[in-house]
């Protein structure tokens, strides 16, 4: 399909996100659904509109001859990945290597050494808990990255952004969804150890929340509620808590993001350790993204 | 906290500087921040390599979980050398930083460089220090976005664009190297390296295997700007704040070259790169063009940061050609060249950032007779300059040297007669600039010019006077990448 307005782009990509999060689902991955369609759908989309918003909504038209070795070289990649794709495992097949290797310890020890029934959680915070300490790195640093070029990290400058507060009907309808929305937030955040749900998760509905009040009510008003200085000191934060919970067990005679040392129990400590990670990740993604959200609204206004 | 720990505390510390400068904002306590990690850093490193040498590889498992299920850090003769580069250039780098660093960014900016400068250094030591496919991706990750946001911030408005095309090739190159992962994964259900490479030996022929062995060469060799991937480079280079186009140049570029000879030696194996897949010819064929072309191209460049951009795609070409030859002297070679490198483009690169303070230019033209009034800026250039030609006593001879010997071991007497003309091609652009330098008149506009501060010169003639020394005494260096090439080729010590 083509289309020239980027608008519609924008949501069928949207949309494209919210229905591979249903095939996740009903892959058995909730966990990666949710994330799906908080990030891909949710906040993606309104990031995206927020660049959209910056420039022109059509795109440039680009003579066929500049498209053709872009062309090419998609086919080559796409039939290099078909080639590869010949040897894999069956989809579903138990006996896949995927199955049989490290994934055993994950699904029956986990209980007994982490503690928690949602083995997702296991893996992301405890077994493999460095690369998230990595990847929420990532968010901050391109969190820090695109208020830098975007906002030019001022704390100061007036704003006055309109909001849409004489909708009567938007502002009633996001009255009652504000709470629900942050309710819904903190459920994933501390509910991530028994069902799906998590930190990234979390953070990304928090900030939704937030951003849905900074449409409403303008953007001087959602400062005041949250203003950028504290959002940059919490976007901080979640990671400091997160590397400092790693040190910890280091000192307490662990190796690093040793959550055993903990507690004098190590499946204590294990809950322990992966509630206050949980708590940095949350918390930097959640100011990341509001960050984000004031970063486009700022360059927006002083166009 | 014991010297157990010294592993992740390498990685670690710069991670925790960073939210922490974001936090003071204040750009001389940031450097100091910065400067402190970073010199930890160094020391660590080098504890790290005796480590290594005295007592064999060091094993690290974060979170206490045992590889494959947890990540592990595993220091050996190779990634210590490469963490070796990368702290004591960073290092260096950095003290320059704080000197050139006022030209260029605005201060109400300058924390946000050493935020990003911090997770800069932390991805890339964590790529090397890590035994964990995956964990090389996100550290790449960090590394990578903290590094488009340093280019960004240069003074010229074209450092955006320049910026982007960077981000756009260097988020492919990201991509490709993730699906290959997915496919070993899928293969194996591992994605620890020793693991991995253990796993992988049985269904070497498989067609996920090659396909895999493609996306992540190629991803890699994305970032490490391997001919024809470079198109991203010398723009990004030309535009960024000197110090940062040093850190970039010399490591950066640095551990994506460690990272192909580790996938390629390592998890692959020689026997399935160079005898399964023809990587010989490939790798021979990117590198020897790289060596020509690219060096040419760099002669008729008016522009000296540009210049020296294109310099290093070609110098890149060295190292791949030493990588290709699949034997313990093409080995060494590369990692001598990649040692070597590192210090002479950040001397290069500082001597032009040196420059800059005074002229505001990188053109040809506005060197002229710099010798007269900026004498100590000028002989570093001149120093560095010949170090890349590669004139006796300097080291980038020491490094061609190897090569060529490599080359003749493999009965390639025409690989090692392109190796010397790269280096008249060499001399051929290094002559323009010291010519312009020593033998051009000063033009008469311009009003009294004098030496850089010593806040520039000091760490610039740290890196010449470590040309000259490494160019004279090859203990140290030959004895670390011969070490490392022989452990990596399985020949016992």
């Amino acid at each position: 399909m083509q289309l020239n307005k980027l608008f519609s782009a924008v949501m069928l990509f949207g949309m494209y996100s919210l229905l591979s999060a249903a095939l996740f689902v009903s892959l058995d991955a909730v966990d990666v659904a949710l994330t799906e369609a908080s990030v891909g759908a949710g906040i993606a989309t309104i990031l995206m509109l927020g660049a959209l918003s910056l420039t022109t909504n059509r795109q440039r038209q680009i003579s066929w001859k500049r498209r053709l070795p872009a062309a090419l070289v998609t086919v080559a990649i796409g039939v290099l990945l078909l080639y590869g794709l010949s040897d894999l495992p069956v989809f579903g097949d138990p006996a896949a290597p995927a199955f049989k290797h490290v994934y055993p310890r994950y699904a029956f020890e986990s209980p007994h050494e982490i503690g928690i029934p949602n083995m997702v959680t296991s893996v992301l915070a405890s077994y493999r808990g460095y690369d998230t300490l990595g990847e929420v790195t990532v968010i901050f640093t391109a969190a820090v990255a695109v208020a830098t070029l975007m906002g030019h990290g001022s704390d100061t400058r007036s704003f006055s952004g309109e909001g849409m507060e004489h909708h009567l009907i938007l502002r009633i309808n996001a009255k009652l969804l504000l709470p629900m929305i942050l309710l819904f937030a903190l459920y994933v955040q501390f509910h991530g150890d028994y069902g799906p749900g998590g930190g990234f998760q979390a953070g990304v509905i928090f900030a939704a929340g937030f951003i849905l009040y900074g449409l409403v009510f303008g953007m001087s008003t959602i400062r005041e509620v949250a203003p950028p200085k504290i959002i940059r000191i919490l976007c901080a934060a979640g990671l400091g808590l997160y590397l400092l919970v790693g040190l910890c067990g280091m000192l307490l005679g662990g190796n690093f993001l040793d959550y055993n040392v903990l507690a004098h129990h190590p499946v204590h400590g294990q809950h322990i350790g992966i509630m206050l990670i949980e708590l940095g990740v949350g918390t930097t993604v959640a100011a990341s993204m509001i960050g984000l959200f004031y970063a486009y609204a700022e360059h927006e206004h002083r166009q | 906290m014991t010297t157990e720990h010294f592993p992740i505390l390498q990685v670690v510390l710069p991670l925790l500087a960073a939210p922490v400068c974001l936090l003071i904002r204040h750009p001389r306590r940031c450097w100091w921040l910065a400067m402190t990690v970073s010199a930890a850093t160094l020391v660590i490193s080098v504890i790290l390599i005796s480590t290594v040498y005295a007592s064999g590889p060091i094993v690290y498992h974060l979170g206490s979980w045992a590889a494959p299920w947890g990540i592990e850090y595993r220091i050996d003769r190779l990634n210590s050398l490469v963490l070796l580069i990368v702290s004591g250039i960073g290092s260096v780098v950095l003290l320059f930083a704080h000197g050139s660093l006022g030209f260029e960014v605005k201060r109400s900016r300058q924390y946000i460089f050493y935020t990003a400068w911090m997770l800069c250094l932390c991805g890339l030591l964590g790529m090397c220090a890590t035994g964990d496919l995956f964990n090389i991706f996100v550290f790449l990750e960090i590394s990578s976005l903290s590094m488009y946001l340093m280019i960004a911030l240069g003074y010229e408005h074209r450092a955006l664009n320049a910026v982007f095309s960077y981000l756009v090739m260097g988020t492919i190159g990201a991509t490709f190297f993730l699906i290959g992962v997915g496919l070993l994964y899928a293969l194996t259900g591992t994605l620890n390296l020793v693991d991995l490479s253990n796993r992988l030996e049985p269904i070497a022929g498989s067609p996920t295997v090659l396909t895999a062995f493609a996306f992540i060469i190629l991803g890699i060799g994305i970032k490490a700007a391997v001919f024809p991937l470079h198109w991203w480079l010398p723009d990004a280079y030309r535009y960024a704040p000197n110090s940062a186009t040093a850190l970039l140049a010399c490591t950066a570029s640095k551990v994506a070259v460690y990272l192909i000879i580790r996938f390629v030696y390592d998890l692959f194996g020689p026997g399935f790169s160079f005898k399964s897949v023809q990587l010989t010819e490939v790798l021979l064929a990117a590198g020897v063009s790289a060596t020509l072309l690219m060096s040419t191209v760099a002669v008729f460049q008016n522009d000296i940061k540009k210049m020296f951009a294109y310099s290093s795609v070609a110098q890149v070409g060295y190292m791949v050609i030493g990588i290709s030859l699949a034997s313990v002297a093409g080995v060494t070679a590369a990692l001598l060249h990649m040692f070597n490198h590192a210090v002479i483009k950040s001397a290069l690169f500082m001597a032009l950032g040196t420059a800059f303070v005074r002229t505001g230019g990188f053109s040809i033209d506005q060197i002229q007779g710099m010798g007269r009034y900026m004498p100590w800026t000028m002989a570093a250039l001149l120093v560095a300059g010949l170090s890349l030609v590669g004139v006796p006593l300097t080291a980038g001879f020491v490094s061609k040297w190897y090569l060529i010997l490599a080359a003749i071991e493999h009965d390639y007497l025409w690989l090692a007669i392109i190796v010397v003309a790269g280096s008249l091609l060499t001399l051929a652009y290094v002559w323009r600039v010291i010519e312009a330098g020593y033998f051009k008149p000063i033009p008469n506009h311009i009003e009294q010019r004098r030496e850089a501060g010593a806040g520039l010169l000091v760490p610039l003639w740290i890196l010449v006077l470590a040309n000259l020394y490494f160019g004279i005494d090859t203990s140290l260096t030959l004895g670390a990448a011969h070490g490392a090439a022989r452990a990596l080729l399985g020949i016992a010590q």
